[in-house]
């Protein structure tokens, strides 16, 4: 019966967080509208950007870093505006903050959810890039994939963040842009040079002094953002 | 009368344990607007407060700010001495149905319950919405997909979501909207039994019939301020309908002639 139910402890933050993400991704899963659309944005992107350079003046390598963080870029704004949506809908976001969970939870929740989803978007598009811009599949375009993880880190921390604050207002699908890409310039200054170096065939020291300030960029956006997320929910 | 206190009922002074509910002198505005005005209420374990008003009256509102979800511009409410705001511990005893059913479409209707239970810690999830779906008689469309249901068996799963983990105080927002007369009649044996167990509640409701039913405590709300507060015993329920409707035709003419004069 009901009333008489038998009570756990109430689950932890990272058990609260791993909830929350993984029933948006069974969301996303079940339905996959965002998934679609950031993976058709993606490839639709990379043949458009591929005809629309001219091959004898700029080699595809030197071109691909661009095009590739220009569509990891937009693809993920589609993932972050539907991050928060699901929960507008029928104000399932009430169920989370009346129950037990720490926002911190809601917010770490999300941005695992996004950034799997981000993620999975990745592993079709960065080998398309690779097919389209010929980039050999070699020790080198593996470095490239764990720099793409670590600006992912970052872009999804400000983004998760971003689209808490922006759901509820009537220029939503304007605002995140225009909120999130000022955020997100310093992890992808710093990524697209440290891909482009080692696409260019350049040694990982070269890229090093790059992906440290990636690193740390993630580092103060997930704890600066995780800190401020419960403010972002006040009515 | 703008507002009231229910005298702690067992024990006196000092000594007195913590309200299940205490709201003082609650007040939550919207710019200028004063959507809760100066309510102030106190409800032991078992208690049943059910507010009635018209349409725009704060009764929603009010709720919102009892639940957490709402901070109070003036005033405060604890739950068994601890603001839900702040204190996560504390949440873990509540339950809310709200006019939105707060339910995730794309997933089944025991997904949706299952997931609830999960974040209040129910030992095992699974069994419990189970349950509660049985109990709330849609455990034969409990994998279905929300968004297949019709708004009646969607209140019906919103339902099961607020109360799998049997809180100790329970929030309703006109429960009963869009429920036949089996969900309706579920929804009232589940309450009770609830309430048998010591869990508060808040109630929301138009219709005073229904209201009454579970009530121990009865305000109406207009305007954002309680203007009648009665306990359950010196309630005649043949006559309050018809005070309750006098009240708001007067709060309306009220608000009809204020308008007429500034325009």
């Amino acid at each position: 019966m009901t009333p008489g139910v038998t009570h756990g402890p109430v689950p932890g933050t990272i058990a609260a967080a791993w909830l929350v993400a993984r029933k948006d991704l069974s969301i996303e899963f079940r339905t996959r509208t965002a998934f679609l659309s950031a993976l058709v944005f993606s490839v639709l992107g990379l043949a458009t950007f591929y005809f629309t350079w001219d091959f004898s003046i700029v080699t595809p390598a030197d071109r691909a870093p661009g095009v590739m963080w220009v569509i990891l870029t937009f693809s993920a704004l589609i993932g972050l505006q539907r991050s928060f949506g699901v929960e507008e809908h029928d104000r399932g976001i009430d169920a989370l903050l009346v129950s037990p969970i720490s926002r911190e939870a809601i917010y770490l929740g999300k941005a695992v959810g996004n950034l799997v989803f981000l993620a999975a978007v990745q592993v079709v598009a960065l080998p398309a890039l690779a097919i389209f811009y010929n980039l050999p599949f070699d020790r080198a375009f593996l470095a490239v994939a764990g720099i793409v993880l670590l600006a992912m880190i970052g872009i999804v921390a400000v983004g998760t963040l971003f689209s808490a604050m922006a759901v509820n207002t009537r220029l939503a699908e304007l605002l995140l842009p225009l909120l999130c890409l000022p955020f997100f310039v310093p992890v992808l200054i710093n990524s697209a040079q440290a891909s482009a170096r080692l696409l260019a065939g350049r040694p990982m020291a070269e890229a090093w002094p790059q992906l440290k300030i990636v690193v740390g960029f993630d580092i103060v956006f997930l704890v600066v953002c995780t800190l401020v997320f419960p403010y972002t929910l006040e009515e | 009368m703008s507002s009231w206190t229910y005298v702690r009922r067992i024990f006196g002074g000092m000594s007195s344990p913590p309200s299940a509910v205490e709201a003082a002198g609650l007040v939550r505005s919207f710019g200028s607007r004063r959507a809760v005005d100066g309510v102030t209420f106190s409800l032991s374990p078992g208690d049943c407060l059910t507010v009635f008003g018209p349409n725009g009256a704060g009764k929603t509102t009010l709720l919102r700010v009892v639940a957490g979800l709402l901070r109070p511009t003036e005033g405060r409410v604890l739950v068994r001495g601890h603001e839900l705001r702040e204190d996560g511990a504390a949440r873990a005893g509540v339950g809310l149905i709200s006019h939105q059913s707060m339910l995730y479409g794309a997933l089944t209707a025991r997904e949706n319950v299952e997931f609830a239970a999960r974040l209040y810690g129910v030992a095992d999830p699974r069994a419990a919405a189970d349950e509660v779906l049985t109990r709330m008689r849609i455990a034969g469309r409990s994998e279905t997909r929300v968004r297949a249901l019709s708004r009646g068996l969607q209140q019906r799963v919103s339902i099961a979501r607020a109360i799998v983990h049997a809180p100790t105080m329970v929030l309703l927002d006109e429960p009963y909207t869009g429920l036949d007369a089996a969900g309706g009649a579920a929804l009232t044996e589940m309450l009770s039994e609830l309430r048998a167990g010591g869990a508060t509640m808040v109630l929301v409701k138009h219709n005073v019939d229904e209201g009454l039913a579970l009530a121990t405590h009865a305000a109406i709300m207009l305007g954002g301020r309680f203007v009648r507060s009665d306990g359950r015993d010196a309630i005649d329920p043949t006559r309050y309908g018809a005070e309750y409707r006098s009240l708001v035709i007067a709060d309306s003419e009220r608000g009809s002639s204020a308008a007429a004069r500034a325009s």
